[in-house]
C-alpha cells in the first residue's frame, strides 16, 4: 500500500462542516480543539470555494523536523503520528506546520498549553490498537478496523477523499474527466498523473486548457 | 629605556594585529541539521490486531475496497 493522503475537491465542498463534526464526534475531541476545519476563500462572494483542512500527513513533515523531543514518527503507510507521553507542548510544530494542523488544548490557567493534538488519519497512536488508552489520548483507530478516516467517509458530497494516495488520484482523475473541469484545482499531475496519458496528445476526456486537450469543453463544463 | 618602550609597543601592535586578523577567517557558521530519531514508544501496525491478526494483505484489500467506495462513478453505475 502506498501513502495515505487526504484530497479535498473544492468543486464539491459545500462548507457543511460535516467532516469537522464527524471528527469531533468520532474521537471525542475536547472543546477548543479542531483537528479538522473548513476554510472558505472569498466567503460570500459568488464563486467562493471551500476546502477542508487538517494534517496533510506530509511526506517530508516540517513538524517532525522541528520537534525538540522527537516525538513524531511516520507509520509504514505514511501517516504522521506523535507520542503524547513525550510531547512537551512547546508549540514548535504549530509554527512549522503550513496547515495549522497541530492543536493545543488549554491545560490550565493563564493559557497554559497542553500536549499537542492533531489529526491521526484515524490511526490512533503508540498505544495498543483500539485500547482505552489509545482512544483517550489519540481517538479511535479506524484504520485498525479496516475503515478510512471518519471525515472522508462521512462527507456527503464526497468532496473530501481519504485513503491510499494512488487510489485517490485515480478517483479524482475519473471525476475530472467525467465532469470536464477541475484539473486546475489540484494540477495536471494529480488529475492526469499517469505518464502514458499525459504524454499523449489528444487523450479522450482530457481537461480544457491542458496539453493535448480538446479545444471545447464537454457539455456543462463551463458551469461552476 | 626608549628602545624598550618602542619594542614593547611594536610587540603589542603585532599581537593586536594578529588577534584582529584572526577574526577575519572564513569558517562555515551554519549549523548542520541532523534529522532526529523518534524517541517515543513503538506503535504496532493497524493490521497487527484482530480481526486481521497480522494479515497485511487482507487488511489492505479491505481498505482498498473501502477506498473504492468513495468513487461514486464506479459505485453507482
Amino acid at each position: 500500500m502506498a501513502r495515505m493522503k487526504f484530497l479535498c475537491d473544492a468543486e464539491r465542498c459545500i462548507e457543511c462542516n460535516g467532516c469537522v463534526t464527524a471528527c469531533k464526534q468520532e474521537h471525542d475531541i475536547p472543546w477548543g480543539v479542531n483537528r479538522r476545519r473548513v476554510v472558505t476563500i472569498n466567503d460570500g462572494v459568488p464563486g467562493e470555494r471551500s476546502i477542508s483542512v487538517a494534517c496533510m500527513h506530509c511526506s517530508d513533515a516540517p513538524c517532525m523536523a522541528v520537534c525538540p523531543v522527537d516525538c513524531f514518527y511516520k507509520t509504514e503507510n505514511g501517516v504522521v503520528l506523535h507520542d503524547k507521553d513525550l510531547c512537551i507542548g512547546c508549540g514548535y510544530c504549530f509554527y512549522a506546520c503550513p496547515f495549522g494542523a497541530p492543536q493545543f488544548p488549554q491545560a490550565g490557567a493563564f493559557g497554559v498549553r497542553g500536549k499537542m493534538d492533531k489529526c491521526t488519519f484515524c490511526a490512533g497512536g503508540p498505544e495498543p490498537n483500539n485500547s482505552e488508552a489509545e482512544f483517550k489520548k489519540y481517538g479511535r483507530n479506524r484504520l485498525a478496523e479496516g475503515k478510512l478516516p471518519a471525515c472522508a467517509e462521512m462527507c456527503s458530497t464526497k468532496a473530501l477523499l481519504g485513503g491510499d494516495g494512488d487510489v485517490l488520484a485515480e478517483i479524482y482523475r475519473t471525476r475530472v474527466t467525467s465532469r470536464g473541469r477541475g484539473s486546475e484545482v489540484w494540477g495536471w499531475a494529480t488529475a492526469y498523473g499517469r505518464p502514458d496519458q499525459s504524454k499523449q496528445p489528444g487523450v479522450p476526456g482530457a481537461a480544457p486548457g491542458a496539453p493535448g486537450a480538446p479545444a471545447t469543453p464537454p457539455p456543462g463544463g463551463s458551469k461552476s | 629605556m626608549r628602545r624598550l618602550l618602542v619594542t614593547l609597543a611594536a610587540a603589542s601592535l603585532a599581537v593586536a594585529l594578529g588577534a584582529g586578523l584572526a577574526g577575519c577567517g572564513e569558517r562555515p557558521q551554519v549549523v548542520q541539521y541532523k534529522q532526529g530519531k523518534y524517541q517515543g514508544k513503538p506503535d504496532e501496525p493497524p493490521y497487527a490486531t484482530a480481526p486481521w491478526n497480522g494479515n497485511k494483505e487482507a487488511w489492505e484489500q479491505a481498505l482498498t475496497a473501502r477506498n473504492q467506495n468513495q468513487n461514486e462513478y464506479k459505485r453507482v453505475r
